[in-house]
This record gives C-alpha cells, sequence and structure tokens, in this order.
C-alpha cells in the first residue's frame, strides 16, 4: 500500500446551527480542507461523506452527490458511506483504501450531521434505530439506556465509581474552553454535578447511573480531511501528517449476545489492528482522542484499547494521566463531551484534531511534542469500531 | 397625574407574602442568588429583556416581547397581582421569572427567560416560582403553557401537569395546572435552594442588578461564542 497523507484539514464550530443547511456545512469544512492545504486548481479525484442519517434528521438522501456539486469539484467520484456513529472513521478508512491502493490520488473526506433539525427525544430515537429492531429497539431501548446498563456493569466489575466518571467530565470540558470549535464551553466542577447535596438537580439522571453530564450533547456540525499520495503531498508543501494505521472490526449487533457485555472486543480488535500496521505500541502514542459519547466510554475505551490495564483506566483519570500535560492526554479537544457529537461528523473531527495535535497547531491545548496520535470512533454499541494512528513525518 | 382618574384604572391588589430568597449552586459551582424584586427593579430588567425581543431563537422574540410589556404593566400598575424573581450570579442578572396571581387559590405563570444558558437556569427559577405559588402564597393550583418546544418539555413533561379546560392568558393557549400535590410529587426532584442565603452573596445580590451588555446577552442566547479563527 501507498502512504496516506493527511494533506489538508477543515472544520467548522459544532454547535447548534439553526441557520446553516447540511450541505452548506459538508462544503465550508470540505472547502477549509482544500485551502488548508494548498490545493488550487488541483482535481480531487473523490468525494466521502460519513453521515449517519440525513435522510431522517433533514429529509435529504444522495448527500455525497449534492455536495461534489456544490463544491463545483464535478466529475469526481462521490459517495456517502453510512456507518453509525462511526460513519466519519468509515468515510476516512475508505479514503485511506483509495489513496493507499493508487486508484485515487486526492481523496476529499467530508463528515457532518445536522442532528438539531429535530427536538432532542426524535435525535434520540433516529439514533436508536441502529440497534436490532426486533431485540432492542422494540423495547425502548435507546443509546444512553444502552450506556447506562454498558456502566452500571463496568463500574460493578471494576470498582469505577460516578466520582470517576465527573472527572472525565470535568477534564474534557475543560478542554473544550481551549478549543474554539467545541460545542460546549463550561468549566463545571464536581462540587456543581456530584458532591453538593443538591447536584443531582443540575445534574440529574439520563440513564442511571449515567447523569445529563455524562453524556454528550446533540450537535450539529462537520469536519473534513483531504487525503493524498505522498507525491501529492510532497508539492502541496503541507507538514505531513500519515494515516499509519487503519483497523476496523465488528461485534454482536446485540449486546445481550455477548459472553461478557463488558468486553469491548471491537475496540481491542480495531485498536491491535491500527497499532499493528503502524509498527508501534499503545504506550508510543503521545495524544488520543476517543469516543465519549458517555463518559464510561471513554475509561473502558482506554482500557480496550490497550492504554491502559482492565480496570486500571479510571486509576489514569484520577491520577491526571489523561489530563493534557499528563502521560497520556486524551480528548485534549474536549471529545465528544464537550467538542460534541455530530455522529457522523465524530470520526473524522478526531482525525482533524489529532493532525493539528502533530502539526502542532492545537492552540492553548496544544500536547507537548506529539509525533504519534490515536483516534477511536465507537459505532453501534461498540459492534463496529474503527482506529486509527496518525504520525507526524519527520 | 389624576390619582382619582389613576385609582379606577390600576387593579385592586390581593396581599403577597414576600418570597425568602434562596442560593442555588449550579454545576459550575457557581452559587446564584434566587430572590424576589419589587417595581423599583423594573427598568433595570427592562434593559436585560430588551435586546431578547430580536431574537427568534427558541421563541425568545415572542417571550421578550411578553415579559417586557407584563413587567411594565407591572411597574406602572396595569398589571394585577403580578410578582418577579430573578436570578443573580455575583450580582449579574442571568434570568427572569414572573407571575401573578388570578385568585387567592389560582395562580397564571406567566414567563421565564433565562438569560445565561445550559446550566438550568430557567427550570431553577420557574422551580422557584412554583415555590413560591404554592408553599409560600399557599395556592391551590397554577395554571402555566409554554411558547417554546423547549419550555413544554420542561414544564409540562417534567412536572407531568394537568391539562385543564378553557384558555391560558397568554394568547389562548391550552392551560396546564401545577397542583399542590404534583408540586409536592417532584418537589424534590426539581427544587433547589438553600436558606438562608449567606449574607455576603445576598449584599452582593441586593448591591447591585447588573445588566449584561446587550452584545452579551444576544450570544448567551444564541450559543455563539466569541473565537478566534486564524
Amino acid at each position: 500500500m501507498r502512504p496516506v497523507i493527511v494533506s489538508g484539514v477543515g472544520m467548522i464550530p459544532f454547535e447548534r446551527r439553526d441557520d446553516d443547511r447540511l450541505v452548506d456545512m459538508l462544503a465550508t469544512a470540505g472547502i477549509q480542507a482544500m485551502d488548508d492545504a494548498g490545493l488550487g486548481e488541483r482535481p480531487v479525484d473523490a468525494v466521502y461523506v460519513g453521515n449517519m442519517a440525513s435522510g431522517l434528521f433533514n429529509h435529504q438522501v444522495s448527500v455525497a452527490s449534492a455536495l461534489v456539486d456544490k463544491l463545483s469539484l464535478l466529475p469526481a467520484a462521490a459517495e456517502r458511506i453510512e456507518n453509525g456513529p462511526a460513519s466519519g472513521g468509515s468515510a476516512i478508512k475508505n479514503g485511506f483504501l483509495a489513496v493507499a491502493s493508487g486508484y485515487h490520488d486526492v481523496v476529499l473526506v467530508v463528515g457532518g450531521e445536522k442532528m438539531r433539525e429535530v427536538i432532542g427525544p426524535r435525535a434520540t430515537d433516529i439514533v436508536a434505530c441502529m440497534t436490532h429492531p426486533e431485540a432492542e429497539y422494540i423495547y425502548g431501548v435507546t443509546l444512553p439506556a444502552m450506556a447506562g446498563m454498558f456502566a452500571r456493569l463496568y463500574m460493578e466489575k471494576y470498582g469505577i465509581t460516578r466520582k470517576h466518571l465527573a472527572m472525565v467530565s470535568i477534564k474534557n470540558q475543560e478542554n473544550g474552553l481551549l478549543n474554539p470549535y467545541a460545542h460546549i464551553h463550561m468549566k463545571i466542577t464536581m462540587e456543581g454535578i456530584l458532591t453538593h447535596p443538591q447536584a443531582f438537580i443540575n445534574n440529574p439522571v439520563v440513564a442511571d447511573p449515567l447523569h445529563l453530564y455524562d453524556c454528550c450533547p446533540v450537535s450539529d456540525g462537520a469536519a473534513a480531511v483531504l487525503l493524498t499520495s505522498a507525491e501529492v503531498a510532497e508539492e502541496l508543501k503541507k507538514p505531513g501528517v500519515r494515516i499509519a494505521g487503519v483497523g476496523q472490526a465488528t461485534d454482536t449487533h446485540t449486546l445481550q449476545e455477548r459472553s461478557d457485555p463488558t468486553d469491548l472486543k471491537a475496540v481491542t480488535l480495531a485498536s491491535e489492528k491500527a497499532f499493528a500496521m503502524a509498527g508501534i505500541q499503545p504506550k508510543d502514542i503521545d495524544v488520543a482522542e476517543l469516543h465519549d459519547a458517555f463518559t464510561i466510554l471513554e475509561i473502558a475505551e482506554s482500557e480496550h484499547a490497550g492504554f491502559f490495564k482492565k480496570g486500571e483506566g479510571a486509576k489514569a483519570v484520577e491520577s491526571g494521566a489523561t489530563r493534557i500535560g499528563g502521560k497520556l492526554p486524551v480528548n485534549p479537544s474536549g471529545g465528544l463531551k464537550a467538542r460534541g457529537h455530530p455522529v457522523g461528523a465524530t470520526g473524522v473531527a478526531q482525525v482533524v484534531e489529532l493532525t493539528w495535535q502533530l502539526r502542532g497547531e492545537a492552540g492553548e491545548r496544544q500536547v507537548k511534542n506529539a509525533a504519534n496520535g490515536f483516534s477511536l470512533n465507537f459505532g453501534g454499541f461498540g459492534n463496529n469500531v474503527l482506529a486509527f494512528v496518525l504520525r507526524r513525518d519527520k | 397625574m389624576d390619582m382619582e382618574l389613576e385609582a379606577y384604572l390600576r387593579p385592586p391588589e390581593l396581599p403577597m407574602v414576600p418570597y425568602p430568597a434562596k442560593a442555588i449552586t449550579l454545576a459550575t459551582g457557581a452559587q446564584m442568588v434566587v430572590r424576589q424584586v419589587d417595581r423599583e427593579a423594573v427598568p433595570v430588567l427592562l434593559e436585560a429583556v430588551k435586546p431578547t425581543i430580536q431574537v427568534s431563537r427558541d421563541y425568545y422574540d415572542i417571550v421578550g416581547v411578553r415579559v417586557y410589556s407584563e413587567l411594565l404593566g407591572w411597574y406602572r400598575y396595569r398589571v394585577k397581582d403580578e410578582f418577579c424573581l430573578i436570578g443573580q450570579i455575583d450580582g449579574l442578572l442571568v434570568g427572569v421569572v414572573n407571575s401573578r396571581l388570578y385568585s387567592p387559590q389560582l395562580g397564571i405563570s406567566l414567563h421565564t427567560l433565562a438569560i445565561e444558558r445550559g446550566l438550568r437556569i430557567g427550570a431553577h427559577l420557574f422551580a422557584a416560582k412554583m415555590e413560591h405559588h404554592i408553599e409560600y402564597l399557599k395556592q391551590e393550583e397554577v395554571l402555566i403553557t409554554a411558547e417554546s418546544p423547549i419550555g413544554f418539555r420542561r414544564w409540562m413533561i417534567e412536572y407531568n401537569l394537568e391539562k385543564r379546560e378553557g384558555q391560558h392568558e397568554l394568547g389562548g393557549a391550552t392551560p396546564y395546572a401545577l397542583t399542590r400535590e404534583l408540586y409536592f410529587q417532584n418537589k424534590d426532584r426539581l427544587v433547589a435552594g438553600e436558606r438562608p442565603v449567606p449574607p455576603e452573596l445576598m449584599e452582593v445580590a441586593e448591591r447591585e442588578i447588573i445588566v449584561a451588555s446587550e452584545d452579551d446577552i444576544l450570544e448567551k442566547i444564541l450559543g455563539a461564542r466569541r473565537r478566534v479563527f486564524q
């Protein structure tokens, strides 16, 4: 396979964007990525759009066809790639394969979702459509409910407390304050969300034991990366960040079919594949973007990806190891918790953040001397997971 | 002013016990003082309400214009038995709620206007308003409606309100009622606050009602933060 370089990145602030249409959001991020790369008049061979549910959220399908025309990139190939909340990651993987195989030299990958077009309960229902229709959805399960059940099991098994979950939330919201693209810009405190006798009113239960501040917001947003061959990248003269490892793995559709529901096998397998391809170990990673749609997931993923032993992810949070400046900063962007989670955009936004980090362009949230980055995009409830290792070229 | 004629124009007023101030610790750790204000505070409150009139998002424009008229009407004695509670953080006005009494037994919830968003300030202030109606004014029930979907979810669903026949005085919308029974069923879950307010907090709150600039108010409501992009 040929090397694949992230030659340009772009992103619009994640928030509630009442006045923007989905395709406009995708186009803005896409233009930013092409401008960032200094692409100029060079043609784009293909456009891949990571999007989970524009048909349901926005009553619009074929958004890749709409985008390629909007960007005047005709006759570039264009496809929308749907893989639930890992749609962005899947779009990047497909863009990677297209360039790595030599089939394309320049691929624009854009991830985006406009979720706030519908009210919150409707958005929750649309996202819940990814669950098994007969075994899960029919019983009213939602993703917060699944995460709640998972959290209860995981907390009991490994002695994790709500204080650990709150630490993740507080850390990521602090990081979000440093990220101008983040949806949530608010510093929260342990007293305000947990220890004050009335904190439960500020931070009500969503799906026990998960409370409001354990859950990511519902956001609109888009992010884009321009992937190129090394030859094209050399001509563009941008600081080189390459996709050094890609891993993907799946697990059973329903949680109940897993022999141990706390074992996120697809996270482990996808991560192992990405590390093996990159030829490095988890200990070599300087910065990680994990899929903390719920605080418990950041802890569980940090263990299953191999950064910490099982049961030690919470201790790492407690020790400050996952803060910016710690041994392994996790989610310096604020993660899904603070940056937001427009589902189709997330996997791409994670790679955008890593690229900024590896280029040294992450501003106040910069992780010093970051050379290797890792991202994990968690689809379904861990049934379709993508992992990436990014490396700064010397 | 012709006070003889004015006496005809002013609605008669029912006696109202004052609402005892309380302090609520927010998710940020900041303490919000919730307290009742009298008529003399209205001109300052109107400064904060006025910018909201230009924001269509979440029906702030309709709520803003109605709150403006209700407060002005109260200030100039053209609304019967209105009361107003405010939320302040370090003196800064972060929300306003108002209500009135239809009779000693029946309250009419007017509006909830959160200026700072994302901290359940509207929810806390609405709960305080209900607390005043039910616990201090000893009313039997409060008629409520909502202009915005957010308000509808907050008030109607979180409190499991009972639907009532007839029309709410806010545009004739369907009224929903918070009864004493419903209030006490939901109180522990939704009504926050500690009394007495620490004297130093109260002193700051009472010294001045600080109103953010129009730009800041619009930014808080619209969620558009100042960002610096290279």
